[in-house]
């Protein structure tokens, strides 16, 4: 699927909301993609047109190398999995799950094969003969996906399936989709606005906000590599320090001239002395010591607030006037706090996972 | 403590409301039926069936067939549902024209639909007679058709316009997506979505027309005459109480047989939507 200068106003032309903006995106065939974003980033609306819903205002959508300009959603090689489920209320399992079948005029023998197929990959049969209203939400998530798939789609869009279900039914259903899409093969759009969502999910996720794309990649690469302040704090969270650039060292690094003093990054490609830059680093990566062992990149701070989470200490530390948060593994069972409250520790921040953001 | 007295405590307003007001006059009009007419307007023994072979069509003696009710009552259940189906022509687009109006528009033409009912009855039927005398159509089964249809057209679209309102539109995108065509799609998704709706509006109509009488007297002639026209005559000119209670069950019989259909077709569910 290629989306090609994509964007989308609504309203009157010229005094309109831009809901989408000069959006580029490549969907490899059989992969697992994510668009990840806020509410509001235009990902629904996004999808929406991918689906025949919408059209947009302007640029070009291929499926297949086919252009989908002007064609209605019911001739599209694409099947969508709503939000809402969508199921008919007035059909039972099996019906809803035939609909599509129906509708393409395929024989009833061939109708009973393929739908008895898809309730067993989403291991529904035993329900075949209930109506919605007679299902609870994991159920009727499921039979809304065995009705999209049961077309044998090029690709399969689903708009946000999991956000009415609760935490342990989410994430099962996450670990089986995810098994689904490589038994099928089929091509998956997922949109999402939970981040662990989509890294658990996806091959590539795009990452929305404000109607545009503002990074795209693996699930490791958007992680580790962030390039926008945005995609490092909606993606996981981040530290966040400006400064300015001091020089450049041999090996590709720079120092950073910051108000907690010179910090060298490893990852200074394109950087010039004197530059404006933002850092950014993963909390988890940055190491908690009581003693002064002088390494470089060295940060003194205090502890003002220690949040449990079970698996692992969150501390929220004081370091010259700015905020920075530290995550460390409880690594001992029922061990306290290695660090306590307002004690003066001393912060490693490691060159390679000193992160330099586009603006 | 769930005591005899006070199950029938609680039981009681609305089981002694129901037989005083329904069961009750029920059994009266059964009793007239069943008695003989001794003078205009009375009745008294002794027992007899003669009114219920009359309603049949046969005389007193069973020789004549002469089965001029059943004729009437045919009449009736034909005007009365091509004025239903008008009604369904009419008021199933109308309904979903008001629901799709913005909110304003929208309570202003519910207002227009049901401002006739604060004027009389009457009145709006004998302007019927204004309407069709210069077009030669008055008195004829027609105006009787148009009448009907006019006066019960708000009775239909109400229930149904009540469903439409509460439609899931996305279904119809759900079913797009699945390979319907948009008509198809409205089939599919919509239309059984107002079901409740439309029979609701079907019986609301119906019933009434069947029995109606004011109508057909105004704009019908003496040719048009309908069930209704027939007890009221009885009740009315004829003075014959008896043979008039007759007729009112055997117009009962065939409303109750209506439902009975009805309930059969859609089950339990579908009566208690219906309720």
């Amino acid at each position: 699927m290629s989306v090609i200068d994509v964007s989308k106003s609504f309203g009157a032309a010229g005094a309109g909301t831009l809901v989408l903006d000069d959006i580029d995106l490549d969907i490899r065939r059989g992969e697992f993609f994510s668009l990840l974003g806020p509410s509001g980033c235009g990902k629904t609306t996004l999808l929406r047109i991918l689906a025949g819903f919408e059209q947009p205002t302007s640029g070009q959508v291929l499926i297949g190398g086919r252009d989908m300009v002007g064609v209605p959603p019911h001739l599209r090689p694409v099947n969508t999995v709503f939000q809402s489920y969508a199921l008919f209320p007035h059909l039972n399992v099996y019906d809803n799950v035939a609909f599509g079948l129906k509708m393409k005029g395929v024989p009833a023998a061939q109708q009973r094969e393929r739908v008895a197929r898809a309730l067993e990959t989403v291991r529904i049969q035993e329900f075949a003969r209930r109506r919605p209203d007679q299902l609870s939400g994991g159920q009727r998530q499921r039979v809304a996906l065995a009705r999209a798939i049961v077309g044998e789609p090029q690709v399969l869009l689903l708009d946000e399936p999991l956000s009415a279900l609760d935490l342990k039914l989410r994430k099962e259903l996450q670990v089986e989709l995810s098994n689904l899409q490589e038994t099928l093969g089929i091509t998956f759009v997922f949109v999402t606005h939970d981040q662990e969502e989509a890294l658990v999910m996806s091959d590539r996720i795009a990452v929305m906000n404000r109607g545009r794309v503002e990074q795209l990649g693996r699930a490791e690469e958007l992680y580790e590599r962030p390039r926008t302040a945005f995609v490092a704090t909606f993606l996981g969270s981040s530290n966040l320090i400006p400064g300015t650039v001091q020089e450049l060292t041999p090996g590709g690094g720079a120092v950073i001239r910051t108000v907690h003093g010179p910090l060298t990054t490893a990852h200074a490609s394109g950087l010039r002395p004197g530059q404006e830059v933002v850092l950014s680093i993963r909390p988890e990566k940055l190491r908690m010591e009581r003693d002064d062992e002088t390494e470089g990149n060295e940060v003194r701070a205090r502890v003002d607030d220690i949040v449990y989470t079970g698996a692992e200490n969150q501390y929220l530390l004081q370091a010259s006037g700015q905020s920075l948060v530290a995550f460390q593994l409880n690594a001992d069972i029922g061990a306290d706090e290695d660090f306590d409250y307002d004690e003066e520790v001393a912060l490693y921040l490691p060159p390679e996972s000193l992160v330099v953001l586009d603006g | 403590m769930l005591t005899l007295r006070r199950f029938f405590a609680t039981l009681g307003p609305g089981t002694l409301w129901l037989l005083v007001f329904l069961v009750l006059p029920l059994l009266i009009v059964l009793g007239y039926s069943l008695l003989t007419r001794t003078d205009v307007g009375q009745v008294g023994l002794p027992v007899t069936l003669e009114n219920w072979q009359r309603v049949f069509g046969y005389d007193a003696l069973f020789e004549e067939f002469v089965p001029d009710n059943l004729l009437v009552l045919w009449r009736s259940v034909w005007v009365a549902g091509l004025s239903t189906l008008l009604c369904v022509a009419l008021g199933y687009p109308l309904a979903f024209y008001i629901a799709s109006q913005p909110q304003r528009r929208k309570n202003l033409l519910l207002l227009l639909l049901i401002i006739p009912f604060w004027t009389n009855f009457l009145i709006r039927v004998y302007a019927w007679i204004i309407i069709l005398r210069p077009l030669g159509l008055y008195p004829s089964t027609l105006a009787v058709l148009l009448g009907m249809t006019y006066a019960y057209l708000p009775f239909f679209v109400l229930p149904v316009y009540s469903s439409v309102e509460k439609v899931d539109w996305r279904l119809v995108e759900a079913a797009e997506d699945l390979g319907a065509t948009p008509g198809r799609a409205f089939w599919a998704a919509v239309f059984p979505q107002t079901l409740p709706g439309l029979v609701a509006g079907v019986i609301l109509t119906f019933v009434p027309a069947l029995g109606t009488f004011v109508v057909s007297d105004i704009l019908g002639g003496a040719k048009t005459a309908l069930v209704g026209n027939l007890i009221q005559n009885q009740f009315g000119q004829s003075g014959d109480w008896a043979y008039g209670s007759a007729l009112s069950f055997l117009l009962l019989g065939v409303v109750l047989l209506g439902l009975w259909l009805y309930a059969r077709a859609a089950g339990q569910r579908g009566l208690e939507e219906l309720v």
